[in-house]
């Protein structure tokens, strides 16, 4: 069984790491997360970034976090990858496994998945 | 919605935007299958006129007025099952909101995955103390942030390896919950 023991010892090796996690973060990931967003299935977008980062261990380098609606309701799932030093890119119509492939190719691999972007979603509906 | 986790999800999500420092859930599921979920903050709270403009869909549209569709899609929900929904809510004291749900009716939701739910709140809020409860006759589920900010001191619970732990914490309860999933 999990146990709040188990969350201290999470906890030690945590407090080790915490030096250098100040501050260290480059890549954000914003999912919107309004009634819109939920109902187009957000949820699970969001939860496929989070193992993603976990298994990669790149828990010090990527932050996930929330937006409300911004607008594009149609577009649900949506999400925001922020990386430092460039622009935002902004991913429609997400899926779990749309997520993983943003993941690996665009997150660790560097290459914007075009074809899931607003632009390209838009143009090919 | 296809799932009442995520009718959860956004209805609590309003709770934190109203600047709740504590969210009580609880479902709790009788023995005839009757599911009575409550959701109370410590918010900003609302007025008699703002409580009842939020539970009528009808009464304006988001471009005149922020009301949007969370509170009246739980709503209907609760309601296509023959349950009930109410608000109780005073400005500056929060608000409690509490749906009934007939699990046995046919246009009921599942409840769906709570887990989620929690995990996606947590990460969302970090600094809200959020319990849980989920009773039924057969078993129950809970989960307090604040026990478990207790042992982290002060690494974030939106920490992902926290979050990790929230999911197989909670995971590891609903296995052998009896209650309706
Ligand atoms: N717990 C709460 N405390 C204070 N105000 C609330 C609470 N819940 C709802 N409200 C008010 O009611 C409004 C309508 O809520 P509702 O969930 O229906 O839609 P919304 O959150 O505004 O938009 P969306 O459709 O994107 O969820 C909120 O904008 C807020 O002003």
């Amino acid at each position: 069984m999990k146990s709040l023991a188990e969350l201290s010892a999470l906890r030690d090796k945590m407090r080790d790491k915490i030096a250098i996690r100040e501050g260290n973060s480059t890549t954000r990931i914003v999912v919107g997360m309004a009634t819109c967003g939920i109902a187009a299935g957000a949820r699970p977008v969001l939860t496929a970034f989070v193992d993603k980062i976990a298994k990669a261990g790149l828990t010090d380098a990527i932050t996930v976090t929330q937006t409300g609606c911004i607008g594009i309701c149609q577009y649900e799932p949506v999400v925001e990858i922020h990386e430092a030093g460039k622009e935002k890119v902004t991913y429609v119509k997400m899926t779990p496994e749309k997520a993983a492939r943003v993941f690996e190719e665009h997150i660790q691999g560097g290459k914007i998945v075009a074809e899931y972007t607003i632009g390209d979603a838009d143009v090919k509906k | 919605m296809k799932e009442l986790s995520l009718n959860i999800l956004d209805i609590v999500q309003n709770s934190i935007s109203a600047g709740a420092k504590n969210i009580a859930i609880t479902l709790s599921e009788d023995h005839k299958g009757i599911l009575t979920l409550t959701v109370a903050d410590d918010g900003r709270g609302m007025d008699a006129d703002e409580v009842s403009n939020v539970t009528n869909p009808f009464y304006t549209t988001r471009t005149t007025r922020e009301v949007g569709l969370g509170i009246p899609l739980i709503k209907l929900a609760a309601e296509q099952t023959g349950g009930t929904f109410d608000i109780k809510s005073a400005i500056g004291k929060g608000t409690t909101l509490t749906a009934i749900f007939d699990t046995k009716h046919i246009d009921c939701l599942p409840v769906g995955d709570i887990t989620a739910t929690m995990t996606t709140l947590i990460m969302g809020a970090p600094d809200v103390d959020f319990t849980l409860s989920h009773t039924a006759p057969g078993g129950n589920v809970s989960l307090s942030t604040r026990m478990m900010r207790d042992v982290l001191g002060d690494i974030s619970l939106a920490d992902v390896e926290v979050i990790q732990w929230v999911r197989e914490y909670l995971t590891e309860q609903y296995h052998n919950f009896g209650g309706a999933k």
